[in-house]
């Protein structure tokens, strides 16, 4: 989730490179052309079609067949062959694992698995990070979530260890195979723009409320990363190394084991590297189902409405968060470099001090953390922000309060932006979404957009997919106003850059669910408030891409429009973000589907539409309700996805990037 | 060439496959594995009898588990594990034995027919001794100024002072929770009141903006129910609507009444409630009265003590209450 925005790099191919003359002409006039052709169908729409919403004749009502099949599962769930010898089992074995990993770790006690941690970043990363890792987990402790901790650990050990299996096995196939390549990719680029909460319904349906579901759930969203990695690091692999090594007469296998994985050891461990971050966004979020730990901390102390109890579970998070990245980003830097002598000896060292440490605390009953080494930051957080509230809530002199500007918002940008949208003929809206998608993409980019939008209206949910699209356009516009400010200014000046890291991770990492007080107290109940809280969650992966884009446009190119006389402005405006174009365009498409992956959160804070019932599905157990307005979710990302995506594909960034 | 390539992994996946489906079997017994007895993978880490509870999201449901925990750690001991579920499958996770025992129930004759009666997963655990009641209600400063607002007759008259720039032209009726009970868009409907119901989404976020609210001494109209403690920081009043009669819910598109007065069940999981040993029987003697669970309920949400120091103070003075409860 944080170290990894790696925006495809410039040069992005045109269309005109290739075809005889007629065929060039008409590709640079695309733009016009998709316009006039937009028009023309305009025209004839509006007399053949007339105006209005989705046909009620074009839509199809799932809740009967859907509620039918709830109903089965719940029936035969204790019975059917299918649960008893399959899913039963897979439910079993993820129990079984959490508890092995869950167990070890209570008896390495808090002592142990400190030591075990700094000793692996040591060993691994480096000194510094061995400190830091140190100090994260002592922070745990601290905050009284020692327990929390562990089982959060457990479970994330296991649902990583099953993502990066799955992920692997996925990008070795597609790895090796161009056909499974083709096959895998739509696949996984549908499970990247899946909004987690919209397929927490069907696996809690299926393995019930708990630790299994919380971990398929986490693996469906973990693996993606790890199987792209692995595709693009064997796809990527020397041809001259692989060449030489069948020229050697290795077989296929060999080929494969000797040149081919360790030439992608950077990719794989980049790969670890995401599914890790996905894997830990997705512990709070599986909370609602039940997966306990430090999530259902967050999830428990919001319900007494004390965001300090609920800082103090999500700082625990960040922390994890942080330590896991940075260890296993060095460890990716770091390959190859380490002798293998020294590094047997060092590891040996590592393994004999922790299990000394483990021992020593065993027998000086240490076990676990003692109760009263913990500090209390629940009650000054939360003067903090009864303060904050009490003091920008309303009545600021001259600017107004924060419900002000909310309610602002919503009469003045929202509410126009709602009925605009609800007012446009469907045919309108589609002709809208096809033209935008042609515009930056492809033909096939634009059939599939069209396609994601008419589903939502064949589902019979239009009217609240674009109530939530609106909330997501408005947001977008935010963030990126906000986002391109701050990275262009992070580009600009490295101090502010290495200023804004730590409070960029912090916002990426911290659950979303921590912002539901804050942002209510500040704006009130509304759709308002699901803004800003999406606009908190997307705005860090914009402003890195950003800042990225901007920082890498060629030195040549500003050194000559600086001797030509060009101000900072000019240099700015003129050079530098026409250049860094192909990574504004990664940023818009991050901010985008980041903030739709919010819209659920939204649904806990008085955003309506979609993501209330999506969270009213789950709540009552809804299918029907649940289901719908998941796949209602999905197919708006894959619009927005669709129209927003710069030509080039975006190979590396992940959702949460 | 990509043909022979790809024979070699292919077997090594379908090995690798099979290797893993026969640890699960070897992990988890041959055979048929049971779906209803799935416990947390966290209970009994630490060879102790474990007992786990369900959570609502609501605080008065805190103060159930936090109390019955404290008992049960404390004079039992069990070692007690706390699972935060909505209501509905909440039940789903009692069938199934994820959870033991939910201790605030506010009636779900669906789930109970299905899961009591018919398949019998589910065994009823008697009263909890609270009664709860739905209602609207308006904050007592407003009610005070304007006495026939609590007329759901005069509603109209008022909307104006209601809107807010979430509802539209109409008054705002704030509801909560996606789990709660509500027939509130019928009754705006049936009762033709010129209101839009605006779902908070949770009830954290309904908490606070009716405390911004009631800061403000502003006016508004709220989805509520009793016990709750916000009641003694934020004093509300209930707006009359028309009187609830036996069977006039019955038909969810159609109601034009209040909602009823429930007193507030308890359910056990049925293999549970049979061979819970002493943690069972206990927990269907848990019985205690709205004061006494808004007392704790206050401790936590308003003095923010975490549940256990709420249900420590609160077992320190009532030791007289909840002997009763443990089992002879």
């Amino acid at each position: 989730m944080t170290a990894t925005v790696t925006p495809a790099s410039a040069s992005p191919a045109t269309p005109t490179d290739a075809g005889p003359g007629a065929l060039r002409a008409l590709a640079r006039h695309r733009g016009r052309l998709i316009g006039a052709g937009a028009v023309l169908a305009l025209v004839l729409g509006s007399v053949l079609l007339g105006a209005g919403n989705w046909l009620a004749s074009l839509s199809v009502d799932l809740s009967g067949p859907l509620k039918h099949t709830s109903d089965w599962i719940i029936d035969n769930r204790d019975g059917h062959p299918l649960f008893l010898y399959f899913l039963g089992h897979v439910s079993n074995v993820v129990v079984v694992s959490v508890r092995a990993v869950y167990l070890v770790l209570l008896a390495l006690g808090w002592a142990g698995v400190t030591a075990a941690a700094g000793l692996l970043a040591w060993r691994v990363a480096g000194v510094r990070l061995a400190l830091t890792s140190v100090a994260a987990f002592a922070a745990c402790g601290l905050l009284g979530m020692w327990v929390p901790t562990m089982q959060t650990l457990a479970l994330m050990v296991v649902a990583v260890a099953a993502s990066v299996l799955l992920g692997g096995l996925l990008g070795l196939a597609a790895g090796l195979s161009d056909r499974m390549h083709r096959i895998l990719r739509p696949v996984l680029d549908t499970m990247q723009v899946l909004p987690a909460f919209a397929y927490l319904l069907p696996v809690v349906l299926v393995f019930g409320i708990g630790v299994p579901a919380a971990v398929l759930a986490t693996v469906v969203y973990a693996a993606p990363p790890m199987a792209r990695l692995t595709a693009l690091g064997l796809r990527g692999a020397d041809a001259g190394v692989v060449e030489a090594a069948t020229s050697l007469g290795a077989t296929g296998r060999q080929r494969l084991l000797t040149a081919r994985l360790p030439l992608a050891r950077k990719e794989l461990l980049l790969g670890l590297n995401q599914s890790i971050m996905m894997a830990l966004g997705m512990a709070v979020i599986a909370s609602v189902i039940g997966a306990g730990g430090l999530g259902d901390r967050v999830y428990q102390a919001l319900a007494s409405v004390d965001v300090g109890a609920a800082l103090a579970a999500g700082v625990p998070i960040v922390l994890l968060a942080i330590v896991l990245d940075r260890v296993t980003a060095a460890a990716g830097e770091r390959i190859g470099a380490a002798p293998a002598r020294r590094s047997a000896l060092g590891w040996a060292v590592a393994a004999v001090v922790t299990a000394a440490v483990a021992v020593g605390a065993r027998l000086l009953d240490r076990l676990s953390w003692p109760d009263a080494w913990t500090v209390g930051i629940a009650e000054p957080v939360n003067g903090a922000v009864d303060w904050m509230t009490a003091h920008l809530y309303s009545g600021v002199p001259l600017v107004g309060g924060t419900a002000d500007w909310a309610g602002h918002f919503t009469t003045w940008v929202l509410n126009p932006l709602r009925d605009g949208l609800q007012w446009l003929p469907w045919w309108a809206v589609l002709l809208a979404v096809g033209a935008l998608a042609l515009l930056i993409g492809t033909w096939r980019t634009a059939a599939t957009a069209v396609l994601a939008m008419a589903a939502i209206g064949v589902l019979g949910v239009w009217d609240p997919a674009l109530d939530t699209l609106s909330q997501v356009l408005a947001a977008v516009a935010v963030t990126l106003l906000l986002g391109f400010a701050l990275g262009v200014a992070a580009a600009r000046s490295s101090r502010l850059g290495r200023a804004l890291r730590p409070v960029l991770d912090v916002f990426q990492t911290m659950p979303q669910f921590v912002y539901l007080i804050p942002v209510v107290a500040l704006f009130g109940v509304g759709r308002a408030p699901a803004v800003a809280a999406a606009v908190v969650y997307a705005l860090p992966a914009v402003v890195r891409i950003t800042a990225q884009g901007v920082r890498a446009v060629d030195p040549a190119a500003l050194e000559s429009s600086r001797s030509l006389g060009a101000t900072g402005r000019q240099q700015l405006f003129q050079v530098q973000l026409p250049l860094a174009r192909p990574a504004l365009l990664l940023a818009v498409n991050q901010g985008v589907v980041l903030v739709l992956a919010v819209v659920v959160i939204g649904g806990l804070v008085g955003g309506g539409a979609l993501g209330y019932d999506a969270v009213f599905g789950l709540a009552q157990g809804d299918l029907a309700t649940g289901l719908v307005a998941g796949a209602a979710i999905v197919c708006l990302g894959l619009m927005l996805d669709r129209v927003t995506q710069p030509t080039q594909r975006r190979d590396l960034a992940g959702k949460g990037a | 060439m990509a043909r022979t390539r790809f024979t070699a992994p292919r077997t090594r996946f379908a090995a690798l496959g099979a290797a893993v489906a026969l640890t699960a079997l070897t992990l988890t017994g041959c055979g048929a594995a049971d779906m209803t007895r799935q416990a947390s993978p966290y209970a009994d880490a630490k060879g102790s009898r474990t007992v786990t509870l369900s959570v609502q999201s609501w605080v008065g449901a805190q103060a159930n588990v936090a109390v019955a925990q404290y008992l049960l750690e404390h004079e039992l001991g069990y070692r007690v594990d706390t699972v935060q579920i909505d209501e509905v499958p909440a039940w789903d996770a009692l069938s199934q034995g994820r959870v033991d025992a939910i201790l605030e129930d506010w009636g779900h004759p669906e789930q109970e027919k299905r899961y009591i009666d018919d398949k019998g997963t589910i065994a009823r655990g008697g009263d909890l001794g609270v009664t709860g009641h739905i209602g609207w209600f308006v904050p007592t400063y407003f009610a005070e100024e304007h006495p026939d607002v609590t007329d759901w007759k005069n509603l109209n008259k008022y909307a104006d002072q209601f809107r807010t720039a979430e509802s539209g032209g109409k008054g705002q009726l704030l509801d909560g929770s996606p789990s709660y009970v509500t027939n509130d868009k019928a009754l705006v409907k049936n009762l033709g009141l010129d209101y839009q119901v605006v779902f908070a989404g949770s009830e954290a976020a309904q908490i606070t903006q009716i405390r911004q609210f009631a800061k403000e001494k502003k006016p508004f109209l709220s989805y509520w129910y009793k016990p709750q403690w916000l009641f003694e920081k934020v004093p509300m009043t209930e707006v009359e609507l028309p009187a609830y009669k036996e069977g006039c819910d019955a038909d969810p598109q159609k109601v034009a009444c209040a909602y009823p007065h429930t007193p507030l069940q308890k359910f056990l999981n049925a293999r549970f409630a049979d061979g819970g040993g002493d943690a069972a029987a206990f927990l269907k003697k848990f019985r205690w009265t709205t004061g006494m669970q808004n007392d704790v309920a206050l401790m936590i949400a308003d003095q923010k003590l975490s549940p256990q120091e709420a249900a420590g103070r609160w077992v320190k003075e009532n030791e007289a209450t909840w002997r009763a409860w443990l089992p002879s």
